[in-house]
């Protein structure tokens, strides 16, 4: 069954834009490797991004891909889900590209739990334009943008978007790869909106300003801060600070958009045909 | 073509609406906004019917997003706004362009600029249609000044949207949106409807954005086994980015090369009496209406007048323009902004008639009286 990865990839596109270092190859890994595992069809899957670092992983993949607008790639990927609700769409974005300038539609997709798939490749920067802080930037960083200290608190994400509706909602690591591989499994295959967040490293902007200036700094770091959701479960809330869960956070069964927009079709239907009759 | 027992009453909203569906519609996203809403309601409606899908997405940028997203996938796809919703699509409406994503975008013009007068009418998008967007790129307007226009003219959009791959803004106005006049339906088999071209080639083969001497790529739809790219950075013709000057320049113009191979087929304009015209109106939207009133009355004194009226906003119908220029003395513009297409206008007629602006802002339509008095001025 297993495929190489490189079935996945236009390698004629390569080499990738992305600084020595950087997570988000590993995170793309995780995802090419989830979607062999569910043994798709490659003219089945469609993958759609925004605009920064994460969002130009599309267009190293064998897939009907989109790289669109900055912030709108759900929006984008709820027209393609619509128009075509058998294909699996799938959602790579960034935080600034997910949460900031796209954070309503974010939101929106989960409330509506429509079927996409997205992956947030969390690197708490914008590496696109070298280093502006996002709403993914802890507190106390340094940023071009927080030259004193950045003064804002995160957002969790996944507890947002599983607030907002979503079926699913998982957080990995670019460190914990193989975990990181099975939650965008379960993410694809979820029948509703589901999120992974992917909390990678961007040791160009992020690391090197904030005493970590390697990659293998950036994962070690994601080694000791991450906790799966067992261990956490033993943990008090003293020992998780500053810490965060991986693992699935959250999953439900609600109804998805696409089939309830099909049920609105078959009502409108019948009535048209009654009303005739 | 015509029966009278396919006669109905419509109200414009109501026609762009019909005429979507007609057109071959089957994707509707769009934010609710004072005086286009009932574009939405009724598509809500009829959508399903036809297996269409119709949302309400959380506002105008996700809209012309969904928008774009549904026809790549396939699928005839509109919008419907109003000046705010037109600004916030903008960033939207350059993504089709530059990928040249099929798609038509309605907007209900009303007095502006900011929330303006909600509920009046006015022409003051014009330029915005044009130049909203960034960047240099092609666009097709149109502007219908009766309901029964409005209902061909959302088929004419779709038509040229679908045949030349070009974001096509159907530039209404309050009046017309929410005035109600009789329209003849045709019969289905009766419409000309055009689809995107295809490509004759296999997914092997197949160049995204490689056109040919009609300067159209041939467009195929994703998930049809073709796996190929979009983006909104510029492009060579596997449609993947590129910053080569030669393949950067080629694109831009051949975006707009395009236009000119469809001018012939996109320019709409009417001409009333301006054979043996010494003095002609220019007008579009409801304020050709008025403008055909005035023409008559005119002629009622003595006055020899005639119409053009505009169909096609853009591009703009300068060999129109510039016959009409050749015959006449002068050409009265009357809009229902501070003068945005009189300036086309002179630009077409390039000196050989006085051109005259009449403008009104204050939120009511011209008159035909406020026409014929600049008719009689010049």
């Amino acid at each position: 069954m297993a495929m190489p990865i490189t079935h996945y990839l236009r390698i004629d596109k390569m080499p990738h834009i992305w600084c020595p270092g950087c997570g988000h190859g590993i995170v793309l890994g995780s995802v090419l490797r989830a979607i062999d595992s569910l043994g798709l069809d490659k003219n089945e899957v469609c993958v759609v991004s925004g605009i920064g670092c994460a969002s130009r992983a599309p267009g190293y993949l064998d897939f009907d891909t989109l790289h669109t607008t900055h912030g709108r790639a759900i929006a984008f990927a709820t027209g393609i889900k619509m128009a075509k609700p058998w294909m699996k769409v799938i959602v790579l974005t960034g935080d600034g590209d997910a949460a900031a300038i796209g954070g309503n539609h974010l939101i929106h997709a989960a409330r509506r739990n429509i079927g996409i798939a997205t992956v947030c490749f969390n690197n708490s920067i914008y590496g696109m334009t070298s280093g502006q802080y996002s709403p993914m930037t802890p507190a106390g960083s340094l940023a071009s943008t927080a030259p004193y200290g950045h003064i804002e608190e995160p957002f969790d994400l996944c507890e947002l978007v599983y607030a907002a509706g979503a079926s699913y909602v998982a957080r990995g690591t670019a460190y914990h790869a193989l975990l990181l591989s099975k939650l965008v499994a379960r993410a694809i295959a979820t029948d509703g909106f589901s999120f992974v967040e992917a909390v990678t490293q961007c040791p160009t902007y992020f690391g090197r300003r904030n005493r970590m200036r390697s990659a293998v700094d950036m994962l070690k770091w994601q080694k000791e801060h991450a906790v799966p959701l067992a261990a956490a479960a033993r943990m008090s809330p003293e020992e998780l600070s500053g810490k965060f869960r991986i693992g699935e956070l959250g999953v439900r069964t609600r109804p998805e958009y696409t089939r309830r927009h099909a049920a609105i079709i078959e009502t409108a239907q019948r009535r048209e045909a009654e009303s005739d009759a | 073509m015509h029966n009278e027992a396919s006669a109905r009453l419509m109200q414009g909203n109501e026609a762009c609406a019909e005429g979507a569906i007609a057109a071959g519609l089957r994707f509707f996203a769009g934010y609710p906004i004072t005086p286009s809403t009932e574009i939405a309601e009724e598509l809500a409606q009829l959508l399903p019917r036809v297996g269409g899908a119709f949302i309400q997405m959380e506002d105008e940028v996700a809209s012309i997003s969904a928008v774009i997203g549904a026809s790549l996938a396939g699928a005839k796809s509109m919008t419907a706004t109003s000046g705010p919703g037109f600004s916030l699509m903008q960033e939207g409406i350059g993504f089709a362009a530059c990928t040249e994503a099929p798609c038509v975008i309605v907007d209900v013009q009303r007095m502006g600029p900011s929330t303006g007068l909600p509920t009046s009418p006015a022409q003051g998008d014009v330029m915005q249609a044009r130049w909203g967007t960034h960047g240099d790129h092609p666009v097709v307007a149109l502007c219908p000044s009766s309901v029964a226009e409005t209902f061909t003219l959302t088929i004419e959009a779709f038509n040229i949207s679908e045949r030349w791959r070009v974001p096509v803004i159907l530039l209404m106005d309050e009046i017309v949106a929410h005035m109600r006049e009789k329209v003849a339906v045709p019969d289905v088999g009766d419409l000309r409807v055009v689809a995107r071209p295809r490509p004759a080639v296999g997914p092997d083969e197949y160049l995204p954005y490689a056109a040919g001497g009609d300067l159209v790529p041939p467009m195929a739809d994703f998930g049809t086994g073709y796996r190929y790219h979009v983006t909104g950075l510029l492009h060579d013709e596997t449609g993947f980015p590129t910053t080569k000057r030669a393949e950067v320049d080629a694109l831009i113009r051949r975006l707009h090369a395009k236009m000119e191979k469809a001018r012939a087929h996109v320019t709409f304009v009417d001409e009333f009496m301006t054979d043996d015209a010494e003095v002609a109106v220019f007008a579009y939207g409801i304020t050709a209406r008025a403008s055909a009133r005035a023409v008559r009355d005119a002629r009622a004194r003595g006055i020899k007048a005639g119409l053009v009226k505009a169909r096609t906003l853009w591009p703009f119908p300068d060999e129109v323009v510039r016959k009409v220029a050749v015959k006449v003395r002068a050409i009265v513009v009357p809009e229902m902004n501070m003068g945005q297409l009189v300036g086309e206008v002179e630009r077409a007629s390039a000196g050989m008639a006085k051109v005259l602006s009449l403008t009104r802002v204050d939120s009511e339509p011209i008159t035909p009286d406020e026409i014929l008095a600049g008719l009689k001025e010049v």
